[in-house]
């Protein structure tokens, strides 16, 4: 049987995006405000995304008359997309409005992606050293199993690794538990978490993570498609994990060898490897 | 020093006001003056449980409104002396109950009670919110079933983020796990979570474990707090939850007599 062309492919991106913070419920000086600081450079905007942060106002009993500020922002060039925080009420009127729903809590925008590459402690060494032979079985996931969706795109990868410099972040330390509905962003860096990561919880990191508690919640490394972040963790009871976009579920449990036990996540062309770490 | 304790759980049904009551009345039996705040307006249910609705005149809205002075709106304890009710309001709209008015409130309390806990709504929304955030030190009612301890982990994130010792960046606010409902032959049964497994979770100081017993559901019809029932399990472990949080040492944990990690284990992992 002849092997179809993948039509497409899905993928976590972190792409720039504008927020406007509403600090008002009150549209109309909004609207003035937004006229005032907008009206001289008409042309700033042009069809461009915006999302609407409304945690200032999640506490007001009112919701915002969204289908008016989305026509005044669209007559100002800007698309609204989607509101971030804001009550169960506002989300609810939001949605009637034709908005989307981004999660609760933003995380920080991108960064520039092409013009400031971010090297990425860790995947130099990657790049140095990589004859160094795997230890233990390697426990591929198949390309076949539906759990496993993934094509990475190496071409941008090899750019953006030849063209970093130098300047680098310090990893990020989390030292409490993370807990359900919590997510955390490390930024351009590498991630460490001494707590518990719970079930509900996500981790990000465009570095690697390393976790030295359970995992129970989702870790995603390389989140700007760096192929070689890894993850490692002291307890695998994950409900995903994922690098560089290719990620994996465990919707029918996790193999018994690898359940509860130290391991470390990466990836190997497409396939996403699991490993036990072996002391 | 008075301190401001939140009752709270995210999940509904397990147990916040029943403890409420008890723990309330328990503070206050050992001498502590205390006054319980019910957060929950629209649906108050601390007073009847404490068998006080009849006596219901003014409520919470009414002092953060300004229309009466929290005097005339607090309610003397029929057992205990040294407690006292604030009730939530029936009739109002529960967006009535906003920061700065139960800010005020509770500083005003403060001047008179040793203890002021505050009853929360079930829910992470503005009334939950309110309920907690001032608080100092938390207890965290949770049934031994997955979708209760996921609610309170939500719940522990909240308290971690954003509570006002969390916003003002001063020591975070002490953490209490109280399981509830607790049935040690179904735990041995593999059909409800171990408090080992809760634990294992949430990773907060344990406080006590209160069984699960008929006698809490005639103790609320008969509005009298559980921890005045006569040779009741129920009444022992509020006792013991009182006692742990008075700092009383080597009360030994009891109603756990039986641990087993079949249902955790098996939720984990393969079929």
């Amino acid at each position: 049987m002849a092997r179809e062309e993948p039509a497409f492919k899905l993928k976590i991106a972190n792409l720039s995006l504008f927020v406007l913070y509403v600090n008002t419920t009150d549209m109309d000086q909004l609207k003035k405000q937004l006229d005032m600081r907008f009206n001289k450079t008409q042309d700033f905007f042009s069809n461009t995304p915006v999302a609407l942060d409304l945690s200032a106002i999640e506490h007001f009993n009112i919701s915002p008359d969204f289908t008016g500020l989305i026509s005044f922002m669209l007559d100002h060039g800007m698309r609204a997309t989607g509101v971030v925080g804001g009550s169960t009420e506002q989300r609810e009127a939001a949605v009637q409005s034709g908005l989307g729903l981004f999660p609760d809590t933003i995380i920080r925008p991108a960064l520039k992606s092409a013009s400031i590459p971010v090297a990425i402690p860790g995947s130099d060494a990657e790049n140095t050293q990589p004859e160094l032979p795997e230890l233990g079985s390697a426990i591929g996931t198949g390309a076949g199993e539906p759990n496993n969706s993934c094509t990475p795109d190496s071409d941008t990868q090899q750019k953006s690794v030849s063209q970093a410099h130098p300047a680098f972040r310090p990893t990020m330390i989390i030292s409490k538990p993370v807990r359900t509905g919590q997510r955390i962003y490390a930024e351009g860096a590498n991630l460490v978490v001494l707590g518990v990561v719970n079930a509900g919880a996500e981790l990000i990191a465009d570095g690697d993570i390393h976790i030295y508690a359970p995992l129970r919640g989702r870790a995603i490394a390389g989140a700007q498609g760096n192929e070689g972040a890894r993850v490692f963790m002291h307890s695998l009871e994950a409900e995903l994990v994922s690098i560089a976009g290719c990620f994996k579920v465990f919707e029918n449990g996790i193999p018994e060898n690898l359940r509860g036990k130290p391991v470390q996540v990466h990836l190997d062309g497409s396939d996403l490897i699991i490993e036990p770490l072996l002391s | 020093m008075s301190k401001v304790i939140v009752v709270t759980s995210g999940k509904g049904g397990v147990g916040k006001t029943t403890t409420s009551a008890s723990f309330s009345s328990g503070l206050a039996l050992r001498g502590n003056k205390t006054v319980v705040i019910d957060f929950d307006v629209g649906l108050r249910n601390l007073d009847l449980i404490m068998g006080c609705e009849r006596r219901v005149v003014y409520d919470i809205i009414n002092v953060i409104n300004g229309e009466v002075s929290l005097k005339q709106a607090l309610i003397k304890d029929k057992n205990c002396d040294n407690l006292y009710i604030l009730p939530a309001s029936q009739t109002r709209d529960k967006d009535a109950l906003n920061l700065e008015g139960v800010e005020r409130i509770l500083n005003e309390l403060k001047e008179s009670f040793d203890c002021i806990v505050c009853d929360s709504p079930a829910g992470i929304e503005s009334g939950a919110f309110t309920a907690m955030y001032f608080a100092d030190e938390a207890l965290i009612v949770t049934n031994p079933e997955v979708s209760s301890v996921r609610d309170s982990d939500r719940i522990l994130g909240i308290l971690a983020a954003k509570s006002k010792r969390a916003v003002d960046g001063l020591e975070p606010v002490k953490e209490h796990l109280l399981v509830t409902r607790y049935d040690p032959k179904r735990v041995e049964a593999g059909e409800m979570l171990s408090v080992t497994d809760i634990q294992e979770i949430l990773r907060i100081p344990l406080i006590g474990v209160i069984p699960e017993s008929e006698s809490v559901l005639q103790a609320s019809n008969a509005g009298t707090p559980a921890i005045h029932l006569d040779k009741s399990d129920v009444a022992e472990a509020y006792r013991d939850v009182v006692g742990r949080f008075m700092g009383d040492a080597g009360l030994p944990m009891r109603f756990v007599t039986a641990e087993k990690k079949g249902f955790f284990k098996r939720l984990l992992g393969g079929r």
